[in-house]
């Protein structure tokens, strides 16, 4: 192994994740005391992202939520290489909700999703590290009356080149904390990297494996009580009325109070308050959704999958050539809602007195957490504190403020500090659930049978328009994303969107819309190929020249699968390609089929082109869980809606994929060398399509609905 | 008054005896190591040694731990050091890490059962434990190698 992840490993042992207030100025701004003068002024601290004391402790601040994706590791990794500090000795606390200080610089938002981490904060990180590691040269070449280019530095220390004198960062600290802060630092060339571009070991395993990471359903707070939510079973339902009297009389039980989202019974443990839970009558106004099906709903899609919808992008004339073509095909495609379903529920602690609030929440909203603290309490926005705890789990779900909401509300109306947790069941029955959709798709065949034209109408509801972030009548971007972009060249083109929203509640699932329209593009491209009597490899390829590193990948995952070469009896390989998150991602995969119907993937090779990777091992393991992720959902996820409720509950009927149905998976980076692109989701979208595209080379049956339904399989 | 020893040590709890065991290490003793996932014994995240065999410790009562020894993730080993510890770091095998306290506790009893587990083995002692940052693979690779450290075939603390 290589050194760095030595180096890493033992300070580990030391330190790893600690939570704390950060401070200091911002970056872009000429140094100023500010809150930094409350540290005392023994610190050097020349922006909001790192700070180094007198004895050498290099503190770096992480804006990025922890929610498994490395991106704490490898932000330290980043301003630690450009400070030339030794990851050994580096603390990594967590930012706290300070949008002015730690929003996101392309989103303007204090909010994280998207696979942003290292793609949108690269550039900022690296001049953080610069710009200090240049100030320590300043200081020391100062100190010792030479030229600032007869200084350099070492892991932790300026020395002067031509003496071999040394000064530890820490001795620099007070007199670099009085210089002006550079804005355009000289940033490392690649050759110089030290831990960038490394498998660096992940600075937050140790206290993973050894139970001392605090996740927020850990947080304990002096005085904390713990709460648990009566919600209405129906969607969007509402609390009629309440009787707590035999809630109040369980051992333990404090207080009974009603919040905007149920009926919060508050008590000395979670034990206690789910007993009480247990004993609390509530009736119910069930609101509009009480009659709402699954089944109603694929009827209404079907009935509006025959009328035109929102073009979101038109090529050629679809119509016309559709008409006049002499071969074509249509399918229709549907896939479910899904759950998130992250290991730990939903879970929130807060605090409100009179003059704060103090929220400690497993968030990927710290700034949408404490603006709506600050809406609840009435407080401004600089009395409310958000601690980000560690993620068990995030997945997209934890960017809602819900839970947020049900911590501030109990809080306030109990006059204390109180947990909420939500049991499985909560979790499960009130998420934010991937979209439903229905997708008709039509092509015509050339003469060579490669497509003339493409259309794809997609049905179903926009995420950002249901959260009233974009105004209805525009083209939700969740709902067309791998739809309207998809990779191919294809001279007559059509992407339609009918916006049906059923009123369930829906959200940011990871990789969003190209989770399901990668799905339906890449399985009838395959019934294209097919149709055409040509090998789904080369199929693609020929279509790929306007998406050079989709080709990449694609050549690059079917060489390592051994794409084309005998398989033994009764398997088969499928493939699919998509493009998300600036990513590039090629899956193959391999499978059998029982004749009972049950399906086996055995093997699945991933070509990823993420541009220049930060830690290649990070980015494997997360095409690996995204695998994991996408196959979970391939084979069994399906959400479902009776009278308004959601029908499943917890593992038995929303059931997760286990160890013994784990695929082999190989993970090839293709080092193209561009601008990092994202990596916690780019592996999904391609997994159900090369999963199903195996299917039909194994048994001719085409599976266009989710989950592959073991029935339609059977032998 | 229910006593029991959790870790080595004897302990007292004045809880209600239907309480989970799970509740009572969690928010009568403050180990937190141990996790809550789904209440019902589908998850494996509170996974324990009660007597040294795995339970899930969110439908044993604590009651049914009266007398008995406990072991949570804490416990293990203590410096954190259990050979599966060792290997879950050589292997970087969280990513979340919120499931990983009850792979690691059932991974432990597997190789006290099991110094040489197959991987059929893994399956059907590891079913159990559900990871959903999909880290399996590394799970059955790390349970291989905590093997050999505990034979003294691996040199364990390093990679």
């Amino acid at each position: 192994m290589s050194a760095a992840r030595r180096i890493t490993r033992r300070a580990l042992l030391k330190g790893g994740m600690v939570l704390g207030a950060g401070l200091v100025v911002g970056f872009e701004l000429p140094r100023r005391v500010g809150r930094a003068g409350a540290q005392g002024t023994k610190v050097f601290a020349p922006n909001q992202w790192l700070r180094i004391d007198v004895d050498g402790l290099v503190t770096i601040v992480n804006s990025v939520p922890e929610m498994g994706q490395g991106t704490s590791t490898a932000m330290a990794m980043i301003v630690a290489d450009e400070l030339d500090a030794d990851l050994a000795r580096v603390r990594v606390e967590q930012a706290p909700a300070d949008p002015a200080r730690y929003a996101n610089p392309v989103t303007g938002a204090q909010s994280y999703g998207g696979s942003r981490g290292i793609r949108d904060h690269l550039e900022m990180w690296r001049k953080a590290g610069a710009a200090a590691r240049e100030m320590l040269k300043q200081a020391a070449a100062q100190e010792w009356g030479e030229p600032l280019e007869s200084v350099e530095t070492e892991l932790g220390a300026v020395v002067h080149t031509p003496t071999g004198r040394r000064l530890p960062y820490g001795q620099l600290a007070e007199k670099a904390q009085q210089l002006p802060v550079p804005q355009n630092p000289t940033l490392k060339t690649p050759e110089q990297f030290r831990y960038i571009g490394k498998d660096v070991e992940r600075l937050d395993i140790p206290a993973k494996v050894s139970g001392q990471a605090v996740f927020g359903l850990d947080v304990q707070v002096p005085g904390m009580l713990v709460a648990t939510i009566q919600k209405c079973p129906v969607l969007g339902g509402t609390v009629r009325s309440f009787d707590a009297s035999l809630a109040k009389a369980v051992r333990g039980v404090r207080d009974v109070v009603q919040v905007s989202s149920g009926v919060a019974v508050v008590a000395d443990t979670f034990w206690a308050a789910r007993k009480g839970r247990q004993a609390l009558r509530v009736t119910w106004n069930e609101g509009p959704l009480a009659q709402l099906t699954s089944a109603q709903i694929s009827r209404e899609y079907a009935a509006l999958a025959r009328q035109p919808g929102q073009i979101a992008r038109s090529e050629g004339d679809v119509a016309k050539t559709l008409a006049a073509a002499g071969r074509t095909l249509e399918a229709v495609y549907q896939v479910p809602y899904l759950h998130h379903a992250t290991m730990e529920p939903m879970n929130c602690t807060a605090h409100v007195t009179v003059d704060a609030c103090t929220v400690w929440a497993p968030t990927q909203n710290p700034g949408g957490s404490q603006a709506i603290a600050a809406t609840l309490t009435g407080l401004p926005v600089g009395q409310v504190s958000v601690h980000t705890m560690l993620l068990g789990g995030g997945f997209g779900r934890r960017g809602e403020v819900d839970f947020v909401i049900d911590a501030v509300e109990t809080s306030k109306a109990v006059g204390a500090p109180v947990k909420v947790v939500w049991t499985r069941e909560d979790d499960m029955q009130h998420g934010f659930y991937r979209p439903a959709t229905y997708n008709v798709l039509r092509a015509a065949l050339d003469e060579r049978g490669l497509p003339s034209a493409w259309f794809h109408r997609i049905v179903g509801p926009g995420i950002v328009v249901q959260k009233g972030s974009a105004p209805p009548g525009t083209i939700d971007r969740t709902a067309v994303e791998g739809a309207r972009n998809m990779p191919y060249d294809i001279p007559n083109l059509q992407v339609e969107w009918v916006n049906k929203d059923s009123g369930v509640p829906v959200g940011f699932w990871r990789s969003v819309g190209a989770s399901q329209n990668a799905y339906v593009v890449e399985g009838f491209v395959d019934e294209l190929a097919a149709a055409a009597g040509r090998d789904p490899v080369e199929y693609r390829q020929a279509l790929l020249g306007k998406s050079p590193r989709l080709a990449g990948v694609l050549e690059l995952a079917a060489r390592q699968a051994a794409w084309g070469t005998p398989l033994p009896r009764g398997r088969a390989r499928g493939v699919a390609v998509a493009a998300s998150y600036e990513s590039y991602a090629a899956e193959v995969a391999e499978v059998s089929v029982a004749p009972d119907g049950a399906v086996r993937v055995h093997r699945v090779v991933c070509a990823i082109d993420c541009g220049f990777a930060i830690d290649p091992d990070q980015v494997r393991a997360q095409m690996e869980g995204a695998v994991v992720y996408g196959l979970t959902a391939a084979l069994h996820g399906r959400i479902t809606i009776e009278r308004g409720r959601v029908v499943q509950s917890n593992f038995g009927d929303y059931p997760m994929l286990r160890i013994g149905e784990m695929p082999l998976v190989e993970v090839h980076i293709l080092e193209s060398g561009e601008k990092p692109g994202g990596i916690g989701q780019p592996g999904v979208p391609p997994l159900a399509p090369a999963v199903c595209n195996a299917i039909f080379a194994l048994t001719g049956k085409r599976i266009r609905e989710l989950p592959i339904a073991r029935t339609a399989l059977r032998a | 008054m229910i006593a029991l020893t959790v870790n080595g040590q004897p302990r007292t709890l004045d809880a209600d005896p239907d309480m989970p065991l799970l509740w009572a290490l969690r928010e009568l003793l403050q180990l937190t190591g141990t996790k809550y996932g789904c209440g019902v014994a589908l998850c494996g995240a509170c996974t324990v040694h009660l007597d040294g065999a795995p339970v899930r410790a969110c439908i044993v009562p604590v009651s049914a731990a009266a007398g008995r020894r406990v072991t949570t993730i804490e416990g293990l080993a203590p410096a954190s050091d259990h050979p599966v510890q060792q290997a879950w770091v050589a292997a970087q095998v969280p990513q979340c890490g919120y499931c990983q306290p009850g792979q690691i506790m059932s991974a432990a009893a597997l190789l006290a059962r099991r110094p040489r587990p197959t991987d059929t083995d893994i399956d059907e002692a590891m079913g159990g434990n559900i990871c959903r940052c999909g880290t399996y693979q590394r799970i059955r690779k790390a349970i291989h190698l905590a093997a050999a450290i505990q034979r003294g075939e691996k040199p364990g603390g390093t990679r």
